[in-house]
């Protein structure tokens, strides 16, 4: 499915979700020009469903038609395809690159589905030790952070990287949870690395123009749990 | 940068298809390496050491630093020597390639496991899991990315062929513990005989161990589970 003319990459996605926040991010730091496909919400695109049939989620990068898919895949691909463009999301070193890597898993394996589980409980008790999961993840990322950045603003060190990029979609969403469950997660005192980043990664140029309000995402939650429907970050919409 | 040989050290477990990854890989490099058998049970302080997060095999040592995370070891392998490369270079094949490892390990892998794992109407609905996975890898192979290839990575085992290989076995062994069919020749004739050259080169014949031995593990595995003293997570799976 060639462009004829217009833009050969599009995205399909939408708004509140962390993942296509990620796509989003990526090919702005390459300075890409994209055409956004928002899908409705409740059903999905046939476009979709033939660029991921497996599965059938966003988001999905098409370029020159062919589809990428899976997050973090989409922006290993928009770094490998614009090389010159922009900076190097991941870094030139082979154990650079696996630490950002290791991170970035994590974050997908532990972290996601800790908040998602948190997002999920019913009693008090159940909240409490899920928010304290997410907390002790969020401390490791605190340790690496040390590690990765070099003394520098961001785990890319002087710009925003892949671990960066992994992490920093969820921040809206994070904020959202903070305020229904009354736990800061990213404490000042006890996280003063990823308190400070959290606030340079959400006012980066890249960043501020895609990134949802917490007000916005919120009201979309609401809206959500009224029609009886999961929020959004429990649905792992990659 | 290339580094001496003799500087790269595995931890590993010799029935875990993790560990098969890695020294398959190495081996594909012409890399010797130095091997440290770990008990899955009862992790030595080494392995407690460089895999803090995950405390599991594999765990790859290199001048001094480790890399865990079996794909991340693949992907740094193939970066730091770039000889024989297990990833093709085109941008959009590498996100091809890096999506089914996901796929594999996201979906394919849990499948299998749960095979072994469960009993009964649960095991029944593990089966059609595993069928439906293999189908997709199948259309893959015969219409898809991979068509007309003799392995994944082309004419040669690349990284998918790895991740994808490193745990296939374990179908032949599940198939015979547990009576059950996974991969019919009939339903997946090209996914069947990659996976019979695959097994036929002599790199993997030396990686992976004898059948008999996988199927004596398996058993006694199996033995524990029914009898209720080892619970489902302890069980490694393709």
């Amino acid at each position: 499915m060639a462009a004829a003319e217009g833009i050969e990459v599009k995205l399909i996605g939408a708004w509140p979700s962390p993942f296509v926040l990620r796509a989003r991010i990526a090919l702005n730091l390459k300075g890409v020009e994209y055409e956004f496909l928002q899908e409705k919400f409740g059903e999905k695109s046939e476009l979709l469903l033939r660029a991921n049939p497996v599965y059938k989620k966003i988001p999905v990068l098409l370029h020159h038609g062919k589809p990428i898919c899976e997050s973090m895949i989409i922006v290993e691909y928009v770094d490998e395809a614009w090389p010159a463009a922009g900076r190097a999301i991941l870094p030139a070193d082979p154990y650079e690159r696996a630490l950002h890597r290791f991170w970035a898993s994590y974050i997908d394996d532990k972290l996601n589905p800790s908040g998602a589980a948190l997002s999920k409980t019913q009693t008090e008790e159940a909240k409490v030790e899920a928010a304290g999961q997410v907390i002790a993840g969020l401390k490791l990322l605190e340790e690496a952070f040390g590690r990765l950045s070099k003394g520098k603003g961001f785990f890319g060190g002087d710009d925003i990287g892949y671990v960066d990029i992994a992490l920093g979609c969820f921040l809206g969403w994070l904020k959202v949870m903070e305020k229904t469950s009354g736990v800061k997660f990213i404490d000042e005192e006890k996280m003063p690395l990823l308190a400070g980043w959290a606030e340079r990664f959400c006012a980066h140029e890249a960043v501020k123009a895609v990134m949802p309000e917490p007000e916005r995402l919120e009201a979309f939650a609401r809206k959500r749990a009224a029609s009886a429907k999961a929020p959004p970050a429990n649905q792992n919409t990659f | 940068m290339d580094q001496p040989p003799s500087s790269v050290k595995l931890l590993g477990s010799w029935a875990d298809s993790h560990t098969h990854r890695v020294q398959l890989a190495l081996k594909l490099k012409g890399l010797e390496f130095e091997y440290q058998e770990e008990d899955f049970i009862n992790p030595s302080p080494a392995l407690l050491l460089h895999n803090p997060v995950y405390k599991k095999v594999p765990a790859l040592l290199h001048g001094g630093r480790s890399i865990v995370e079996s794909v991340v070891i693949l992907q740094y392998i193939d970066e730091t020597w770039t000889d024989n490369p297990i990833m093709p270079a085109d941008p959009s094949e590498r996100a091809v390639i890096r999506f089914w490892c996901h796929f594999t390990d996201d979906k394919l892998a849990p499948a299998v496991g749960l095979v072994f794992s469960s009993s009964g109407e649960g095991q029944k609905a593990a089966v059609d899991q595993v069928h439906e996975n293999l189908k997709l890898l199948e259309r893959e192979l015969k219409d898809g990315a991979f068509k007309g290839r003799r392995f994944f990575g082309g004419d040669k085992i690349g990284l998918l062929d790895i991740v994808l290989g490193c745990g296939s076995y374990w179908l032949a062994v599940f198939e015979e513990v547990m009576e059950v069919k996974l991969i019919d020749p009939e339903s997946f004739p090209v996914f069947h005989a990659w996976l019979r050259d695959f097994e036929e080169q002599q790199e993997v014949k030396e990686t992976i161990p004898a059948i008999d031995r996988l199927l004596e593990y398996a058993r006694g595995i199996r033995q524990m589970m029914l009898s209720g003293s080892i619970n489902n997570a302890a069980a490694s799976s393709g």
